[in-house]
């Protein structure tokens, strides 16, 4: 997996946001880094909602962050309406905040216990808005009111007067209030019950046809994710392993990863035996030292000599659906609209059958 | 079934065939605060017997890890109160002193708790952590119970386990520490495992791990397992039986599969259709339950369910249902409406007709902003 090549991104006018060679390190002491992001692309189109899946430590949080400018890649482009955010001053980055705005994984800790509801969710108008008191109450009591939290005894509330599932409401409504062209959801309701977490995901639903919002989903759980997604990217140490329209990638894996990812995910189903599952066995690499040639190899069933020397490039199998695998499970398309990849279709197939 | 791991306690002492390792009968706890008294568990029974593995299934607030405490005697804090019976192996738990029941703690019934960071000792090594209660309960030197914790730690399948006794939890990964909790859990042999949301903070990789860990250890020592959990996902295809709380009670109980062919109480079905599906094409409106679960120290009148149920009818907000069964004797819920019955089929089919709300989300006509309601 392990996965570069640009293969997949489309052409530039028809993205809101075009994300290329994005890499982040962190300095983790003695000289050495982290390579929490190393080299991944990807684009949304206005619109779209793409859902970013791997387990934790492979990067997606630190992407999503990195789309915001928190912290600044160290290399790479995020271009967002034609413009590098990367290249732009402070000044003027902190004039496009309005346009980006996140969602974070504990709606509790991302509210602040001794501030009123009106007034956190009208921060962000205190900075960009409107400063007349009356005309933010209004903008704030109309998006408290869509995503379902009753503005009047809100307003003069703390985030501990209300439950997980409200205060996630609150923070989606403080995102809103700037009317962002892009919205990171780090994990959004990863924290929530399952009949809490159904109403937040018809929420966001909801509010992208009445917003038209533009959603980077970012989470661990594939159905989740699936049910929220246009298009899902699954992510593995750093590395983009596979890209695809949702329903496509769901029903035909084409990565080894993406498939043991899929066979994690609990059914509600005591009809399939639990046992006859494959799970991915052992525990990420430390990103410190990563894997040669595809960082998969150590966990993937299908691995040989080729995935320790040589990096897979993400190649085309499907309409709308890329993967960076050396055997991948669908069949790749010819090398026409591909990053050159001089291999032999025939060569790649030793051991991994498609599995549809 | 034996295991070379599990050491000192001589098995089978109590146990006959036949007989619930675990009798709980009318269980209550409640906690008295400032505004009144939480009903928290609220009159539960059930049995367990040894071998078998219960799946307690909520949302948060209905009560399931309040339940799991008070069976094992942990709510020891002073406005706690619980009253009933709690049979372990012929023996009442209930009234207990803590000193009495220190004996028991580990070496008879042991619990896995939700946040493997929190529930470890940040500034302790993990080998210290393993043998404290393998020295206390079984009387064994440092020596000794240092290899009983590697052995431990090797039947969790912690790789290199001896270089892992120095560790301090920090050094691992959540999953690894989750291993590391299920090992301290089943150091002296437990009979009885509660597992309170053991995969909740973990990935969806390594929950498959460790829950599939839980059911080796389990059919290995042949322990009973209560698996308290919030997804119905987690508890299909590991558990024998399942029992659904809502508001401190036990709202449905049946063998799993029996439950999952005939769900009968809307509170389970609401939880059934809330989950996500891989099967579902993308952006399928989810059948969210309205709501959240009530407040327990002035819980509404008669079903405590009724204000989010899409089958509720006048009678619902009277007079509170008691568990019955219609289908096998062993499969029995509470509800004056149930799911797949005439009458519960015309409850739903009358409550779409007049717009009633929860009705609406159960078919996924409502909007997002107005599920809060109820």
């Amino acid at each position: 997996m392990a996965g570069s090549g640009t293969s997949h991104l489309r052409p530039a006018d028809e993205v809101l946001l075009q994300v290329t060679d994005l890499v982040v390190e962190f300095p983790a002491g003695r000289g050495r880094s982290v390579k929490a992001v190393s080299g991944i692309s990807f684009d949304i189109a206005p619109g779209e909602t793409l859902g970013l899946v791997g387990e934790s430590g492979c990067g997606k949080s630190t992407t999503g962050r990195a789309i915001l400018q928190l912290p600044k890649p160290t290399s790479g482009s995020v271009v967002l309406d034609g413009e590098d955010l990367v290249s732009l001053d402070s000044k003027s980055m902190r004039q496009r905040r309005t346009r980006l705005q996140m969602i974070f994984q504990d709606p509790i800790s991302s509210l602040n216990p001794r501030r009123m509801i009106g007034d956190v969710v009208a921060e962000p108008l205190n900075v960009w808005g409107p400063k007349d008191k009356d005309e933010q109450w209004n903008i704030v009591a109309r998006i408290l009111d869509q995503v379902g939290v009753d503005p009047g005894p809100a307003r003069y509330k703390r985030p501990h007067e209300f439950s997980g599932g409200q205060c996630q409401r609150i923070s989606i409504a403080r995102a809103l209030v700037t009317d962002p062209q892009l919205i990171i959801c780090d994990e959004p309701v990863s924290a929530l019950d399952v009949s809490i977490q159904a109403q937040i995901l018809n929420l966001l639903d909801d509010l992208k046809t009445e917003h038209g919002l533009t959603l980077v989903f970012i989470a661990h759980d594939l159905a989740v994710v699936k049910n929220i997604s246009d298009r899902v990217a699954v992510m593995y140490l750093g590395k983009m392993c596979e890209i695809s329209e949702a329903d496509e990638l769901y029903e035909h894996p084409a990565h080894p990863y993406t498939e043991l990812l899929l066979g994690s995910s609990p059914v509600p189903d005591p009809s399939i035996d639990v046992n006859d599952v494959r799970v991915i066995e052992g525990e990420l690499p430390s990103p410190l030292n990563p894997p040669s040639g595809c960082r998969f190899r150590t966990r993937c069933p299908l691995a040989d000599e080729r995935c320790a020397a040589e990096e897979p490039i993400m190649r085309r199998v499907g309409e709308d659906h890329f993967v960076a695998c050396h055997h991948p499970l669908i069949e790749p398309w010819p090398d026409d609209a591909t990053i050159a990849t001089p291999v032999a279709l025939g060569s790649n197939q030793n051991g991994g059958s498609p599995t549809v | 079934m034996e295991n070379e791991i599990r050491v000192g306690r001589v098995p089978a002492r109590h146990e006959v065939e036949g007989e619930a390792l675990l009798v709980v009968d009318d269980l209550r706890t409640s906690f008295a605060v400032a505004a009144g008294s939480v009903k928290a568990v609220d009159g539960v029974s059930f049995e367990l017997y040894r071998g078998h593995t219960m799946g307690v299934v909520g949302e948060s607030g209905s009560g399931k890890t309040v339940l799991s405490r008070s069976v094992m005697g942990l709510n020891t804090s002073a406005n706690a109160t619980t009253t009933g019976s709690v049979l372990y192996a012929g023996d009442q738990m209930i009234g207990k002193s803590s000193k009495e029941k220190k004996i028991l703690w580990g070496a008879e019934m042991a619990m896995v708790f939700q946040d493997p960071m929190t529930s470890l000792n940040p500034v302790v090594t993990i080998g210290r952590q393993l043998t404290e209660h393998v020295r206390y309960h079984l009387d064994m030197g440092k020596k000794e119970a240092n290899e009983v914790a590697v052995a431990l730690l090797q039947s969790v399948h912690i790789p290199e386990a001896e270089k892992r006794l120095d560790n301090y939890p920090h050094q691992m990964s959540g999953g690894m520490r989750q291993r590391v909790c299920i090992a301290i859990a089943l150091a002296c042999g437990p009979r009885m495992l509660f597992a309170d949301e053991p995969t909740t903070a973990l990935d969806v990789t390594v929950q498959h791990q460790i829950l599939n860990l839980l059911a080796e250890q389990q059919r290995d020592r042949a322990m009973a397992m209560i698996l308290v959990t919030h997804d119905l996902g987690v508890v299909a295809g590991r558990t024998d039986d399942i029992m659904v709380m809502y508001a401190g009670k036990a709202v449905e109980k049946a063998p799993t599969g029996e439950l999952f062919a005939h769900l009968r109480h809307p509170y389970t079905q609401g939880l059934l259709w809330s989950i996500p599906k891989v099967t579902q094409a993308k952006h399928t409106r989810l059948n969210a339950i309205p709501g959240r679960p009530p407040n327990l120290i002035d819980p509404p009148s008669g079903c405590k369910f009724a204000p989010r149920c899409a089958y509720a009818q006048d009678i619902c907000r009277v007079e509170e249902p008691t568990l019955r069964s219609i289908d096998t004797p062993d499969h029995v819920f509470a509800c004056h409406f149930p799911v797949g019955t005439p009458e519960g089929e015309e409850a739903f089919a009358r409550n779409v007709a007049s717009d009633y709300p929860p009705a609406l989300a159960a078919v996924g006509k409502l909007r997002a902003s107005e599920e809060v309601v109820g």
